[in-house]
Order: C-alpha cells, then sequence, then structure tokens
C-alpha cells in the first residue's frame, strides 16, 4: 500500500509538470486581465518544434528554447487580437488552439513514428547524497531538471506578483484598468508582456511532453493537457502557490488513471474530475465577500481603451 | 516630421453591406496567409486549395458529404447565434451535441418499454433536445444565480461529456457484436435516420436544421422574448433596467442552444453511425466549429444556412487533402484558427470608425516629445 501511494506520488510530479508550466503562463496572463483559451494550441506548438530542434540538434535545451519562443510567437496574434483589435478573447483563444493543432500535424507530420535520439533525452538527476536517502530520495530528489526548474518558476512568480512593484501593476491592469492607466502604468505593455510569458511557458510545457515525458511526437499529443492548464488556472484561483499543489494533484489522477483500472475504476470518469473539481471550486468561491478576495481578476477578458470607460 | 494618428470612434450599428465586405475580406485574408503557411511547408498551396474546392464543391459526391457535414454546423450554429447574440458565451456546444448523442443511444437500444417503431425516431430527437438542453442549462444557472463564468463552465462540460461517451463506449455500452471496437451496439432500423439514395444525407435532421434557422430568425426578430434577447446582448444594464430578467434570458438561450445542439448529436449517430461511437468518432468537433459558423453568418440565423455549407466543405477539404496530398486530418483546423482569427481582428472595423492623420511634429505634446 505504502508503495502504491509511493509510486503515485513520484508519477504524479512528472505528470504534473507540463500542466504547471503552462498554468504560471496562463495565471500572469490572466491577472493581467487576458484570457488565452489557446494554451492547448500553444502547447502543440511547443511539442512539435521542441521535438524538431531536439531531433535534428541533439540538443534538448535547443528544443525547449524553440518551443518557448514559437509558444511566444503564437501568444503575440492572441495579444494583437485582444489588446490591440479589442477582440473577443474566447473566440481568439478558441481559434489560437485551432490554428495551433492544425498547423502541429502538418510540421509534426515527418517525425510520426520517429525516436529521439538518446543524446536528445533528459533524464532524472540523482541529486548527490540527498538522492539516497530511503524514501524521500526517490521521492523528491530524482526528477528531471525541467521539474524542478518548474518549482522555481512558481516561487519566482509568486514573488513577482506579491512582492515587486511590477507584480502590483500586473495585478492592478487585470483589476482595473482604467485606474492603473491613470496611475502612469502602461497597460498594453503589460499585457502584451504577461500574454508572451503565457504563450512562452505553454511552449516549454508542449516540449516537455515531447522531449521528457514520452520522447517522440504524437498528433495531438497533448490530448487535453491545454484545457486542464485552463482549469487549474481557476482551480488555484489564479495563485502560482496553490497551482502547484494542483498540477500534481491533477497529474496525481492522470497517474491514477492506469493504476487504479485494475480495481475496476473508470479512466475515463476518473479523467473527469480535474473539470468537475474546477467548476465546483468555482461555485464555492462565487459568493461576493470570496469573489472580493480570491475570486478571477475583475477585468479579465475585457478590452481596455482610454476613449471608453 | 509626421507621425501616423489612428483615433477610434464607437459605432453602434454598422451597415449591412460593410459587414459582408468585411467578412468577404477576412476570408480571403485567412486563405492567403494559410497559402503562405503551405508554401512554407514546401506545399503547392494552389494545388492544396484545388484539392479542397474539387473535393467539397466540385462533384455530387462532394457536394453530399459537404451537405452531410453541414447539418451538424447548422443545427448548432442556429443555437449558438441565439446565444452570442444575448452575449452568453457558450462554447461548449461539443459536448451538448454528445449528450444528445448518448440520449438517443439509450433510446434506441436501452428505452424501458417497447415504442411502436413510428415513435422511436421523434423519442430520440426529444430525449436528444432535452439531454443537450439539460447539460447547457448547468452554466446558465450557474452564471445567472452564483456569477460563475459560462464560459469555463461550458467549456469544461465538453471534457466531462467526452469522457462519459468513452466510458459508456469503453465500459456498459460497449457492443457485444463489434468486434472489440469501442462501439455501442448497432440501432434497431426503426431507429435509424432515412437517407437520400446514394448519398449519406439524413435528411431529416437537414429539414430540422433549416426549420430551426428560419424559426430562430422570426424568435429574434418578431417576438418578445426576442427583443429581451437582443437588448441583454446590446445592454446588460439598460436590459435590468428594463425589467428583462437576466436568469430567464439565460435559461431561454442555453436551453435553444443546447437543445439544438442535442438534436445535431441524434443526427450524427441515428443518421451517420447508426451506433454510439467514441467521441472523435461522432463529432470531429462540430461544436467549435459551428462557431466560426455562427460568427461568419455575423449571428445572423438565416445566413448560417449559408456559411455551415461553407464550413462543411472546408471539413470535406481536409479529407481530400489527406487522401491526395497525405496531409494529416488535423491540418485543416489550421483554416478554421485562420479564418477565426481574421474574422475577430475584423469586427474592429464593424464596431469602430478608423480615422487616420497625420500628426505634425509641432503638435506632438511635451510628453511624446521627450518620450
Amino acid at each position: 500500500m505504502i508503495d502504491f501511494i509511493l509510486g503515485v506520488l513520484i508519477a504524479a510530479v512528472p505528470a504534473g509538470t507540463p500542466l504547471l508550466f503552462g498554468t504560471i503562463g496562463e495565471i500572469l496572463a490572466e491577472r493581467s486581465g487576458i484570457m488565452n483559451l489557446g494554451v492547448e494550441g500553444m502547447m502543440l506548438i511547443g511539442a512539435v518544434m521542441g521535438f524538431s530542434a531536439a531531433f535534428y540538434t541533439g540538443n534538448p535545451w535547443l528544443g525547449f528554447a524553440l518551443a518557448a519562443f514559437m509558444g511566444g510567437l503564437l501568444s503575440l496574434i492572441h495579444a494583437f487580437i485582444s489588446i490591440n483589435l479589442r477582440g473577443n478573447q474566447v473566440v481568439s483563444g478558441l481559434a489560437l488552439t485551432m490554428f495551433g493543432t492544425g498547423l502541429s500535424g502538418l510540421l509534426g507530420r515527418r517525425f510520426i513514428g520517429v525516436p529521439l535520439p538518446a543524446s536528445a533525452k533528459i533524464g532524472g538527476i540523482k541529486i548527490p547524497l540527498l538522492s539516497d536517502i530511503p524514501v524521500l530520495g526517490p521521492l523528491l530528489f530524482r526528477f528531471d531538471p525541467l521539474a524542478y526548474i518548474a518549482i522555481v518558476l512558481v516561487i519566482i512568480a509568486w514573488f513577482l506578483l506579491y512582492k515587486t512593484s511590477l507584480g502590483i501593476n500586473i495585478r492592478s491592469v487585470g483589476e482595473d484598468p482604467a485606474t492603473a492607466d491613470a496611475m502612469g502604468v502602461n497597460v498594453f505593455a503589460i499585457r502584451y508582456l504577461c500574454t508572451f510569458i503565457g504563450g512562452v511557458l505553454a511552449g516549454i510545457g508542449g516540449a516537455y511532453l515531447s522531449i521528457v515525458y514520452t520522447p517522440s511526437w504524437i498528433e495531438g499529443m497533448t490530448a487535453g493537457a491545454g484545457w486542464i492548464v485552463i482549469a487549474l488556472t481557476i482551480f488555484s484561483l489564479w495563485s502560482p502557490l496553490r497551482a502547484l499543489l494542483g498540477a500534481y494533484l491533477f497529474g496525481g489522477v492522470k497517474v491514477l488513471q492506469y493504476r487504479l483500472q485494475p480495481f475496476g475504476i473508470s479512466p475515463n470518469l476518473l479523467n473527469t474530475l480535474p473539470f468537475i473539481l474546477t467548476i465546483l471550486v468555482l461555485m464555492a468561491a462565487s459568493g461576493e465577500v470570496m469573489r472580493r478576495r480570491i475570486g478571477a481578476p475583475s477585468a479579465l477578458g475585457l478590452p481596455y481603451s482610454r476613449e471608453e470607460k | 516630421m509626421r507621425r501616423l494618428q489612428f483615433r477610434l470612434e464607437r459605432r453602434y450599428l454598422a451597415p449591412g453591406w460593410l459587414r459582408l465586405v468585411t467578412n468577404t475580406i477576412s476570408l480571403l485574408l485567412a486563405l492567403v496567409s494559410i497559402a503562405f503557411v503551405l508554401w512554407a511547408a514546401k506545399i503547392d498551396p494552389i494545388q492544396a486549395y484545388k484539392k479542397i474546392f474539387i473535393g467539397s464543391f466540385g462533384s455530387f459526391y462532394g457536394l453530399s458529404e459537404t451537405t452531410v457535414k453541414a447539418i451538424p454546423l447548422l443545427i448548432c450554429g442556429v443555437g449558438l447565434t441565439l446565444a452570442f447574440k444575448a452575449q452568453f458565451w457558450n462554447i461548449g456546444a461539443e459536448g451538448q451535441l454528445l449528450m444528445g448523442a448518448i440520449a438517443a443511444t439509450w433510446v434506441a437500444l436501452f428505452f424501458p418499454i417497447k415504442l411502436p417503431s413510428w415513435a422511436v425516431r421523434p423519442t430520440m430527437f426529444a430525449a436528444g433536445f432535452l439531454a443537450g438542453a439539460l447539460w447547457a442549462l448547468i452554466p446558465a444557472f450557474l452564471r445567472a444565480k452564483l456569477q460563475v463564468n459560462e464560459v469555463i463552465t461550458s467549456l469544461m462540460l465538453v471534457y466531462v461529456a467526452t469522457e462519459i461517451v468513452n466510458y459508456l463506449v469503453y465500459g456498459p455500452w460497449k457492443g457485444a457484436k463489434e468486434w472489440g471496437f469501442p462501439y455501442s451496439d448497432k440501432f434497431p432500423d426503426a431507429a435509424i435516420l432515412p437517407t437520400i439514395p446514394g448519398t449519406r444525407i439524413h435528411y431529416p435532421t437537414l429539414i430540422l436544421g433549416i426549420v430551426a434557422a428560419v424559426l430562430a430568425y422570426f424568435f429574434l426578430m418578431r417576438t418578445r422574448w426576442g427583443y429581451e434577447l437582443r437588448v441583454t446582448g446590446d445592454n446588460p444594464k439598460a436590459a435590468l433596467y428594463a425589467g428583462i430578467p437576466y436568469i430567464r434570458v439565460a435559461v431561454l438561450v442555453m436551453l435553444i442552444s443546447g437543445g439544438l445542439a442535442g438534436i445535431a448529436g441524434v443526427g450524427e449517430v441515428a443518421g451517420i453511425h447508426a451506433r454510439l461511437r467514441y467521441p472523435q468518432g461522432i463529432s470531429p468537433g462540430y461544436g467549435f466549429t459551428s462557431i466560426i459558423v455562427a460568427w461568419l453568418a455575423q449571428l445572423n440565423p438565416l445566413v448560417v444556412i449559408l456559411t455551415s455549407f461553407l464550413l462543411g466543405g472546408l471539413l470535406v477539404g481536409g479529407d481530400a487533402l489527406k487522401v491526395s496530398l497525405g496531409l494529416p486530418v488535423p491540418t485543416i483546423h489550421m483554416f478554421n484558427g485562420a479564418i477565426l482569427f481574421f474574422l475577430i481582428g475584423g469586427e474592429i472595423f464593424l464596431r469602430y470608425r478608423i480615422y487616420v492623420t497625420f500628426k505634425p511634429k509641432e503638435m506632438l505634446t511635451l510628453k511624446e516629445e521627450l518620450g
């Protein structure tokens, strides 16, 4: 029994890591008032471009770099439409997902069934001494470097949002852009920046899937991870620290799908859990007081312009 | 030294010709930009477009398949025009469609009482409408009662519905005679929709779709509830002052758009597959594509008849690309995405008057000078 729980916990971290990358990015974007439903598309592009760069150069880090760049590039389309053209963010985000899904299929057609060369893979690192501690060693100190980078990013994002003036600006732009603008905050620049970071991190999350998690390119390999990121952003109530727990929780659900199947528990019904939990969290956080304290950024999804108030 | 300046001025009603021109240009720009992407991927864009066009509109078979794919897009799209008109962002039509498919399968295979065969198909459509509507009412109530964002709830419920279908076809409803495929058993004859001979066009659903488009138009333009719906969409505050209860509008549009999506699901399982299949086997994203259909139609239910045919053609064209050029099936989503981008982007010309002026340098403010 202990072994089973330990096994699930250890597997939950790599399963949750791509979700975590995407979620930190989406939290930043939504905190600045931009809802980007294109995460699934950006992750797919990240996955295919990351794989291709890692495949041709044999260097996984170049894969992550290209994935980050392409994810960021795609997010700029969404930024341009929602910020400059004041378009509907919901529809633009969906368009981004469609576009990314299609483009990744087109770009990835020559990589289907092609294995990643050994030099381009990233495995677990054993942190000296610490990884030899019984139980705690494998549980905490033997993951791949990206898993640790994601955790560091959580702390950076938290610090950025709550302890720096840039973070205050980001949050104020998401809550009340008109006031922020009047205070001299550059609403457009902040929203562009946050959306871009969101794209970069979604791209990295996708590349994690194709370079680390299952080192290969499979059409539509994110299999809804981008939507779980959207759910997770809300589930964690726009807080990077809660996203850390949420990502491993949802990662754990994914792991349990396979491990509980022998016990007669349907993997499909288990899969609905992240989405149902998110709806329940939204309901719980819906009261007037709760909404003001932990609810969605007030200006989320609303375009901003100086002339119209 | 002069500087280019853009000034936007809100406009309230864009003239019809401008809508048509903007949408047409958006569509063309989308196709041109995709041509560049194809060209960059070393695919001859002219060849690809030719294949798409000939595949979908160039033959009797192509046209019939285009119609087959237009049916669910039409029915879902009509419902979405109403929802979007009320500024209620139902993006969960895909899930509502799947719930309709489940309900139809239940009536066809597991109905507790033996129905006379003439009553089976109407019961399936009714059950499908009900299931889709109930699925859509969840976001409606959560929005109206708890102010929970309907975008997220309707979207989350898509994935819940998808997994329920998976659960059923891999689990309790898995057919005994389906060679291990994730399909339910085949429907009895009384539960299968008739088709136009030589095609897969299940005309009862097509007729329902066209009737729905016409009724929706009159509902929107000629009834009090339709008027309330439009007012709520145009100006929610004014609607509130006028005493239009938001919950009534939300429930109404979700009842209709969810119910129609459910009917589309009935059409797919009863008209095409004669069984419940795994989710992607029932719908390659009709519920999402119908968002484009509704948007391209400028939220006019009658125009949806045309735009659903257009997007249906694009889906068939995707199959043609696969067969002739060996491109993966999802490639066609790239077209969908690009079209939607340009439509949304182009809206700025409909919502604003744009003035471009050259500002001489002397007129720059001190701040700009320093910046």
